[in-house]
């Protein structure tokens, strides 16, 4: 192991390590914990001029409270579910097929079809950005979820398929070769053999994307304008128009706008660290 | 007298007879078929209309007009595109940062002590909230009259700094912002890395005394190489695609100053400046140029691991 595990060094280097750790920690999410520190303020403490001391009242009901009921807060939220969720299904399933495709089969220009889903996946979002909202228009999807939606999922279809193949490549070959001798259709050898096998990626990746998509900024600019269809980055910027120098309300719901990725990286950690680091190790 | 003859099932006739004998080759295809289609239409498409639409003046709505090379020389005399060139190559460059940033913290972490998991996890944090929140913590924490960074510099007595109201400091504030979620992600690669850290290597490397910085550099870097490729790309990535936390902390502000392409190419195309689609989607292929460099790079890498067994 390295570092050198601390339990080998003198109790004092021990005992110091275990107070430093909070500390440190303390100081990285300083600017986080100051915004969740403004949000239970009340605002007559920011026009007083009191910004650091201790909250004349405590408010964080009252604050969350108008959030959530006095503002397009809970329309956002709801817009980003209804973008992100089928995104989620979208993405993974495409890509469950092509990952499969791709890993199982020979065939010439596997290699290159392979490489242009991770190409894709690495442009630069602004050179699709004429092209896709121009489409979106077309389509008559501009300033619709759906229209967005259909970006994503293409979107990342790139990346979920890069992750999908490597995936079912280290999977044993014998089970697919095995049920080719027995003669079962490939399509159920999909379906029955490997996407079972599939689950722990699916996992991984359903979290991973939610997170990705949930935090997306520039597409939710470019194909969406009004609170009819913009998920909560994009409201957001809305809200704080609205409630501008009211810091404690603009604290809340930025909280509010950041939690639920948070929740699910908390309930989901292990299949989020293990899409995330994926490849990491060799 | 009539035979009945049996119709002939010739074997390239179409049926289920053919598709039995080219499963192999048909399979494939049916399982590429939709996720290809998606992506051609609304990635590897757009990318060569862009390409098409650089050589042209279009407002987005009424006709184009075929202009040549026109956009690209506008390109080579404005100074707002040379700005936000440069502030790319602060963002490349400093954005790198993380990798050591990342791998620090996680050397920090990589104990087994009591609660170390949650740590951990805590740690990480940044990394699972939006840009734009962490762009709106940043411009918080930098505010001059009482963001932290100010109350902290007066406790020690210097005077206050307008970090993103000085066109000197601001692209740096962001740069800063910015690596708070990247390092997190760097720092989670590093400790799944450490984790598989081969333990004889290190036992024999410590038998024959090598220590902190000799082990890290010579031992331990090189087995974490798969990590510090995977952290290299994201971060590259990261830093040429950087765009909200500019749109949020400054819009391109104070006087343009924290422009980079990805905002300026925005600004250009979509915002109140007016619909210049051609002139953006120049900028944007400027933008793409410069990835093709490391989109090569990167695939180069992964084809030569393909080819060992």
């Amino acid at each position: 192991m390295f570092p050198r595990p601390i339990q080998q060094s003198s109790r004092g280097a021990q005992t110091t390590y275990q107070s430093l750790i909070p500390v440190v920690l303390l100081l990285w999410l300083a600017p986080l914990l100051a915004v969740a520190f403004f949000s239970i303020k009340p605002g007559a403490d920011f026009t007083a001029g009191n910004y650091w001391g201790m909250p004349s009242s405590f408010e964080g009901a009252e604050n969350y409270g108008k959030v959530f009921f006095e503002s397009d807060m809970p329309r956002y939220l709801l817009n980003s579910v209804l973008i992100t969720v089928p995104t989620v299904l979208g993405a993974v399933a495409l890509s469950c097929m092509t990952g499969f495709a791709l890993g199982v089969y020979k065939f010439r220009g596997n290699l290159w079809i392979f490489f242009m889903f991770v190409a894709g996946n690495f442009v630069p979002f602004q050179i699709l950005m004429v092209p896709v909202r121009d489409l979106t228009l077309e389509l008559g999807l501009y300033n619709t979820k759906m229209g967005l939606v259909l970006f994503h999922v293409a979107f990342q279809t790139g990346f979920c398929t890069l992750f999908m193949r490597n995936f079912i490549r280290a999977l044993p070959r014998e089970l697919i070769e095995a049920a080719r001798v027995e003669g079962v259709a490939e399509w159920r050898i999909f379906w029955f053999v490997v996407l079972p096998l599939m689950r722990p990626a699916i996992a991984a990746l359903s979290v991973l994307v939610f997170t990705f998509i949930w935090n997306d900024y520039f597409w939710a600019v470019v194909l969406t304008q009004g609170a009819e269809s913009q998920p909560v980055t994009a409201g957001i910027t809305s809200f704080n128009a609205q409630y501008r120098a009211s810091y404690h309300l603009m604290s809340a719901g930025s909280i509010v706008a950041a939690l639920p990725p948070v929740a699910m990286f908390f309930l989901m950690q292990r299949h989020f660290i293990a899409g995330l680091t994926l490849g990491a190790v060799k | 007298m009539t035979t009945a003859t049996l119709p002939d099932t010739h074997a390239d006739e179409g049926g289920p007879g053919w598709v039995r004998r080219n499963r192999m080759r048909l399979a494939p295809l049916m399982f590429l078929a939709p996720g290809v289609l998606f992506f051609l239409v609304y990635v590897i498409f757009p990318v060569l209309e862009s390409f098409q639409i650089s050589f042209y003046r279009w407002d987005g709505l009424g006709a184009r007009e075929f202009i040549g090379l026109e956009n690209y020389r506008e390109l080579s005399t404005d100074p707002a595109f040379e700005v936000s060139l440069v502030n790319n190559l602060k963002w490349l460059l400093l954005y790198l940062l993380a990798i050591p940033g990342g791998l620090f913290i996680a050397l920090f972490l990589n104990q087994t002590v009591t609660g170390i998991r949650i740590y951990k996890s805590l740690f990480f944090f940044p990394f699972v909230i939006s840009q734009v929140v962490v762009g709106l913590v940043f411009t918080w924490f930098y505010d001059p009259t009482f963001g932290l960074l100010n109350v902290t510099l007066e406790a020690i007595g210097l005077g206050p700094v307008n970090v993103l109201g000085d066109p000197r400091l601001a692209t740096y504030g962001i740069i800063a912002a910015g690596l708070w979620p990247q390092i997190a992600y760097c720092m989670i690669l590093y400790l799944t890395g450490l984790n598989a850290v081969d333990p004889e290597q290190v036992e024999a490397a410590r038998l024959d005394g090598a220590k902190r910085w000799r082990m890290l550099w010579f031992v331990i870097l090189p087995q974490l190489r798969p990590a510090t490729f995977i952290a290299f790309v994201v971060t590259i990535i990261g830093a040429l695609r950087s765009f909200d936390l500019i749109s949020i902390m400054t819009n391109g502000g104070p006087f343009g100053s924290t422009r980079v392409l990805s905002f300026y190419m925005f600004e250009k195309a979509l915002s109140e400046y007016g619909f210049r689609m051609g002139y953006g989607a120049a900028i944007a292929v400027v933008l793409f140029m410069i990835m093709l460099l490391f989109i090569g790079y990167f695939l180069w890498s992964m084809w030569r691991q393909e080819r060992m067994p």
